[in-house]
């Protein structure tokens, strides 16, 4: 065997080794997955008598339906969805033009406020609940969604900073063509900066969108009516407690709570991988 | 007569000149798209921070009396050892954050190359970070439940049922499940992160190593490492600075039973179950100080780590780089 030959093997035994060690961490990131999905799939009978691996024997579909109603999802998906809506149109909003103002005009204190958003990620969130307990309290704000949501809308720093760094690449001579052809302030940010920095916008609301979506401390803390309250991530906890044990129920629930971050994830995984990669860099 | 109604239409015409005035107008816009963020970033962040510094000092309940109990609180916090002996358990997580970046660092090398179904092997990896915490508790509940999956696939390996621990009871080993969880969590998500710092890398600096004959170790220590260090560094920063507020996988998947309450975990419990919130309270802040600490180190040892690399300048260290792939090439030669 010559040099070659010897350099081929040595390359594709490396190859070999490198797609089984791809395999085996993308089989142990979907495996308790996968696991759960069989489980949702078996019907009580089976769920007591097989192994939790073995495959179902057929597929049954009544899971879905006992954890959807049990832990009224159908409600949860309800808030879920009002929440979200209007956390990321007021969130892009505010988001967009603290960014615009941030990046376009020069003023005293412009610097400090960079500083008081960016000293804000510091602050374990967790923390301070105990403090924003007893101030959404004063305002009256618990157990109600829109206190859920006025929270939720204040709590935005990343996409900030996504925002004003998709600024730095809007030339300003665009803005001056704007103040030349008259244009307000306010005129400007609505029909020049807004469209262009749709890219953007679309990607920070998936962000938050998918964080919103999961945030479930704050949603236990602060709609405490679980009944009519639930989002879907606090739906879930239907399940502690006497249910503990009907797994095949449980792994139902998970499945729906887990299906639109799927789905999102489908359709947007450039954005996602994109989203987080200048999020990360700035923040 | 007509002088007044002359000065009055001045006067009118003075105050829209002055309202429509750039100067103004920019004054108003930024009064205006300021307004909301930050009253809620002070209702929400630092009004609350300030409440939290304030409540440590006192012995009291949401509702009901205060009394002012000074320091007491943070001595509490380090003599009893059930609060400060928590904060032990970090390093369970800290472990698990190394090891997780060392296999991110490594999927995300062998990805950031053309592989086969890279893109589907990047999703499934990735798609743990988008799952919601209560449902990963109770994935992780049922995976590591006696005799379910976890246990089951070790059996297809050959091990038997009677000799491997409980995984969430056993005090020996529960602890690194539940850094496991995290691991498996987060790991796709500082792989994607990593591909991203990778991509960035100028390719023609791997170009010029191909040629000089590196082989793929060789690129990996001497083109990508030292191109990707800041990212890199920062994450291990993260990752001990979110190790201490290790708060998730015990609180879902446990509930802090059999020795795995974080530091986090109890002061959850002090704040909401028995409600000693000055006591919860002058936990967080001595957490947040040894943070803050842990990010000011990071910020001078960065600096010190890259002063060189700012001194010279950009191009001198990517021709210095080459340089120094040159001889890596020849030296294996």
């Amino acid at each position: 065997m010559d040099d070659n030959t010897l350099s081929i093997v040595k390359r594709t035994v490396l190859n070999v080794l490198k797609y089984i060690s791809l395999v085996f961490f993308a089989f142990v990131a979907i495996l308790p997955l996968v696991s759960v999905l069989i489980t949702a799939l078996k019907d009580d009978e089976e769920y007591a008598t097989t192994n939790v691996m073995a495959l179902p024997q057929h597929l049954n579909f009544a899971n879905f339906a006992k954890a959807f109603t049990t832990a009224n999802m159908g409600r949860a998906f309800i808030n879920s969805t009002i929440i979200l809506i209007v956390v990321l149109l007021v969130s892009t909003l505010i988001g967009t033009q603290l960014a615009y103002v941030l990046n376009r005009f020069k003023f005293r204190g412009n610097t400090l406020i960079r500083n008081l958003f960016l000293f804000a990620t510091f602050l374990p969130g967790i923390a301070m609940q105990v403090s924003v307990y007893e101030i959404m309290t004063k305002l009256n704000l618990i157990n109600h969604l829109y206190g859920y949501i006025i929270m939720m809308c204040g709590t935005d720093i990343i996409s900030i900073y996504v925002y004003i760094q998709y600024f730095e690449n809007i030339p300003t001579e665009l803005d001056e063509s704007g103040i030349m052809d008259g244009a307000s302030y306010f005129r400007i940010y609505r029909s020049i900066m807004l469209p262009l920095l749709k890219p953007a916008i679309v990607t920070s609301c998936i962000l938050k969108g998918v964080g919103t979506y999961n945030e479930y401390y704050c949603a236990n803390l602060y709609l405490q009516d679980k009944t009519r309250l639930a989002t879907v991530a606090t739906s879930l906890y239907t399940f502690v407690g006497p249910l503990g044990s009907q797994y095949n129920m449980i792994c139902a629930g998970v499945i729906i709570s887990l299906l639109p971050a799927l789905l999102v994830f489908i359709t947007c995984q450039k954005q996602i991988y994109s989203g987080l990669t200048t999020g990360a860099v700035k923040g | 007569m007509e002088g007044k109604v002359k000065v009055q239409v001045n006067e009118e015409r003075s105050f829209s000149k002055w309202f429509y005035s750039r100067k103004t107008q920019r004054i108003i816009t930024i009064a205006c798209f300021m307004f909301i963020p930050l009253l809620l970033l002070f209702t929400f962040t630092y009004l609350p921070f300030g409440k939290m510094v304030g409540f440590s000092f006192y012995k009291m309940k949401y509702i009901g009396e205060r009394t002012f109990v000074g320091l007491k609180n943070y001595k509490k916090v380090f003599s009893e050892p059930e609060y400060f002996s928590s904060l032990k358990l970090s390093f369970f997580y800290m472990a698990g954050a190394l090891v997780q970046l060392a296999i991110s660092l490594y999927l995300a090398t062998v990805l950031s190359f053309k592989v086969k179904g890279g893109d589907i092997f990047k999703g499934f990896m990735f798609f743990p970070y988008l799952i919601n915490g209560i449902a990963v508790g109770f994935i992780f509940k049922f995976f590591f439940t006696r005799g379910f999956v976890f246990d089951t696939v070790l059996q297809w390996c050959g091990f038997n049922l009677d000799k491997l621990p409980y995984w969430l009871r056993d005090q020996g080993v529960n602890n690194w499940s539940l850094a496991g969880t995290s691991i498996w969590r987060y790991f796709g998500q500082n792989m994607v992160l990593f591909i991203g710092a990778i991509m960035s890398v100028d390719s023609e600096l791997y170009e010029a190593a191909m040629l000089d004959g590196c082989n793929k170790w060789q690129q990996f220590f001497y083109v990508t490492l030292p191109n990707i260090r800041t990212v890199l560094f920062l994450n291990v920063i993260l990752s001990i600075t979110g190790s201490l507020s290790a708060f998730e996988p015990p609180y879902v998947i446990t509930s802090g039973a059999n020795g795995t309450a974080t530091y986090f975990v109890k002061m959850h419990e002090v704040a909401h179950t028995s409600q000693k919130v000055g006591q919860a309270s002058a936990m967080a802040v001595v957490l947040l100080i040894i943070i803050l600490f842990a990010t000011l180190l990071q910020n001078v040892l960065l600096k010190y780590a890259f002063r060189e690399a700012e001194y010279e300048g950009p191009e001198q260290n990517i021709r210095k780089k080459k340089i120094r792939i040159n001889t890596a090439g020849r030296g294996k030669k």
